[in-house]
């Protein structure tokens, strides 16, 4: 009796000290996404924007809640939903409280999914899932939830932007839609279909097609239907060797309109394109670049290219998730009621160091900011990427883009 | 009309690139009855290397030197991998083509990193040739043209015409016999190889600029280049040329036109379903060409092995 006395008072004493110890340490992101396999280079440069975003803007202004610093931990998820499921439990395991994740939304969907299950069942170890870049549309539609964030526009926000800046060019009347044959790419030509359709009665859609993903050797024979088409704008979802292939070949064999795209920069894509993309490459993103729109945003270019060299802060929504954590985090003056810290990003208005405000719409969780269109160039770039003379230059703001984009979510607080 | 003229020079190009890959697989594959599955591994290091090497030395010195380490490379291979592990049959020869094609990828993304390379066509070589109503021909398909059919030519010409190919050609059918008259055929098989893999560099230090530099670019070919070695039939020279062709001009042509299954249906007298909504083949109905252009070269390898097993040109029977 005595012993287990001893026993209970000695873990008892150990569980105290655990948990004091754990009280200093650091608050904890979990950063799943591919860290190996084929798309290993879009997911390492992600996490080294979060950790480099966590040291720079929070510990080096001397941390959370008076002194705690943040730590991104990286967990590779092989871009597999299931993988990442359970990374996820692992993350949790290790008593971390905040999920970040971008690369696939079929990835975004399983963990939305198993995030609310976990948080429905478990209130003690509750999570939030911060979506940087995953853009399906349900994930703030049908399959929305308290838990999960998006702090990138979603797929028919972008392409909102996309139409907008093809109908406000009166030189433009054909518009061919070109994408991979999976559900990213038939959400864009659908989406593009859609508002080109509402925004003008002028714009014909003179091709609209799907090729394989991943698997085309050679776009020329694509290229001449478009360039047969005699269309004068083109709307691409591809990424990777995909968007590459596609935009050279395009701009090789004659074509000599925009190509409106939503991934041609960074990872190496810019330097391929070099001078062919020149005139030809329009982008839809966020976070103004070049020209930098604020002396802190040069800075914090500088300070992040003196640290990763190689490197290209291609995602500046990263910074923008960093930021409104730790915001969030002071407002609830605590970092383990995630339930507080939820409530404190629903609906808040930030100050982006990219220029303009984000806001995160309380009805469904989607970031609500200033949307650009980039353009592809070597001329006025202070911050070019990949160690090329090339870089994107904004050409087209457009301030709170699709503030009022309709949403079918129906937001359940937490009991 | 035009757009015919267009699509034969786009196919040209494809199939004559897809020939340079397949001519050295071929011999290969006759000579030593390994089925290489890194020949397209040395294809993307002909790329990468002819990319470093043009940063240094400009683009036509990569095309010079590139090949010649590719090929030494794969005469390397041969000499002190695939010889040694000959003797334990061709199972294991075909592991450890595989295992290298694993290990050349892996190297690839080690030393150049995983993103795409900025290798492009050289500054003499980038401008249009001529247009075809408003289709430009970029300089540079012409000048693979030129490369490819030159160095098919060279390749008849030596194994037709002079006394190494005349020993190559009869250790190709009896090696024994010549290696009973004399003649080095472990050398021989050597050469081959490393030939061969050259030949796979010049294709990689010349379509890296096109068709991209990165890691996947050997995946992207791979399997693609066995079935135009098994549709032209095995160790057959010509048959590999024609087979390339035919597989440049179907893909091209599958892709460029929009070819639906619902009128290729109605045209041999099927009739389209009333209601497509409920109806279980609709995915078929629905098919166009560009969606199954890149596996009608599958079933062209499929319907030849079934009329016609030793392929197009191939004399071996088994």
């Amino acid at each position: 009796m005595k012993n287990i006395t001893k026993i209970g008072a000695v873990s008892a004493l150990s569980l105290i000290i655990g948990a004091s110890a754990a009280f200093a340490e650091t608050i904890k992101v979990a950063f799943i996404d591919p860290l190996s396999g084929p798309f290993a280079s879009t997911g390492t440069n992600g996490l080294h924007q979060f950790e480099f975003a966590a040291d720079y803007m929070v510990n080096q202004n001397g941390g959370l809640l008076g002194g705690t610093q943040m730590e991104v931990v990286g967990f590779d998820n092989k871009i597999s939903p299931k993988e990442s499921l359970i990374q996820l439990q692992v993350a949790i395991d290790q008593g971390i409280r905040y999920i970040v994740q971008g690369n696939s939304s079929g990835v975004a969907n399983a963990l939305t999914e198993a995030v609310d299950k976990h948080n429905r069942r478990n209130p003690d170890s509750r999570v939030l899932f911060l979506n940087y870049a995953a853009v399906d549309p349900a994930l703030t539609n049908d399959k929305c939830n308290f838990w999960h964030f998006r702090f990138d526009a979603h797929a028919d926000m972008k392409m909102d932007a996309v139409t907008d800046s093809i109908t406000s060019d009166s030189s433009i009347d054909k518009v061919y839609v070109i994408g991979q044959d999976y559900s990213f790419g038939k959400a864009v030509s659908a989406a593009a279909n859609k508002f080109l359709g509402e925004k003008s009665d002028t714009i014909e859609i003179v091709g609209d097609e799907l090729h394989p993903i991943g698997k085309v050797k050679d776009f020329t024979p694509y290229s001449r239907k478009i360039v047969a088409s005699g269309a004068n704008a083109v709307i691409t979802g591809n990424w990777g060797a995909d968007m590459l292939g596609l935009g050279k070949s395009i701009v090789e064999n004659g074509y000599s309109g925009p190509i409106y795209t939503y991934y041609a920069a960074g990872s190496g894509i810019t330097a391929a394109f070099g001078e062919t993309g020149k005139g030809a490459i329009r982008l839809v993103g966020e976070g103004q670049v070049n020209p930098p729109p604020s002396d802190e945003a040069a800075a914090y270019y500088t300070a992040f290219k003196e640290k990763y060299p190689d490197g290209n802060v291609d995602q500046t929504r990263i910074s923008n998730t960093i930021g409104m954590l730790a915001k969030a985090i002071e407002e609830a003056g605590t970092a383990d009621d995630v339930v507080a810290v939820a409530n404190a990003l629903a609906g808040m208005e930030y100050d982006t160091i990219w220029g303009g405000k984000v806001m995160m719409r309380e009805s469904d969780h989607q970031a609500i900011q200033d949307l650009h269109i980039f353009e592809h160039t070597n001329e006025g770039i202070d911050f070019p990427y990949d160690n090329s003379e090339y870089g994107v230059r904004v050409i087209k703001t457009i301030p709170m883009a699709s503030a009022d984009i309709e949403t079918t979510c129906e937001m359940k607080a937490p009991s | 009309m035009d757009l015919i003229l267009v699509n034969l020079i786009d196919g040209l190009v494809t199939g004559l690139l897809l020939f340079m890959l397949s001519a050295g697989l071929t011999l290969i594959f006759s000579m030593m009855g390994v089925l290489n599955f890194a020949h397209a591994s040395f294809y993307m290091l002909g790329a990468y290397f002819a990319y470093s090497i043009s940063l240094a030395l400009g683009f036509w010195m990569g095309l010079l030197i590139a090949p010649l380490i590719v090929g030494v490379a794969g005469a390397m291979v041969e000499r002190y991998g695939l010889r040694r592990v000959h003797q334990y049959g061709h199972v294991p020869e075909l592991i450890f083509t595989f295992g290298l094609a694993l290990l050349i990828e892996e190297l690839v993304q080690f030393i150049w990193g995983k993103n795409q390379m900025p290798y492009d066509v050289p500054d003499i070589l980038n401008f249009t040739a001529f247009a075809i109503s408003g289709n430009s021909i970029p300089a540079y398909k012409i000048f693979m043209i030129f490369i490819s059919v030159g160095i098919f030519i060279g390749l008849l010409y030596v194994l037709t015409k002079t006394r190494v190919g005349m020993i190559i050609q009869a250790a190709l059918s009896y090696p024994r016999t010549v290696e009973a008259l004399g003649h080095n055929v472990p050398l021989i098989f050597m050469g081959v190889f490393g030939v061969g893999t050259a030949l796979a560099g010049v294709a990689g230090v010349i379509a890296g600029p096109v068709l991209g530099t990165f890691p996947g670019m050997a995946f992207v070919l791979g399997s693609i280049v066995f079935v135009t070695i098994v549709i032209g039939g095995l160790g057959s020279l010509w048959g590999a040329l024609v087979a390339s062709l035919l597989i440049g001009w179907i893909t091209t042509f599958a892709k460029s036109y929009n070819i639906e299954m619902e009128s290729i249906l109605n045209g041999i007298g099927i009739a389209t379903p009333e209601n497509m909504d409920d109806n279980m083949f609709r995915d078929f109905w629905s098919l166009t060409s560009p969606q199954i252009a890149d596996i009608l070269p599958y079933i062209l390898m499929v319907l030849i092995l079934i009329f016609r097993p030793a392929g197009l040109f191939g004399k071996r029977t088994q």
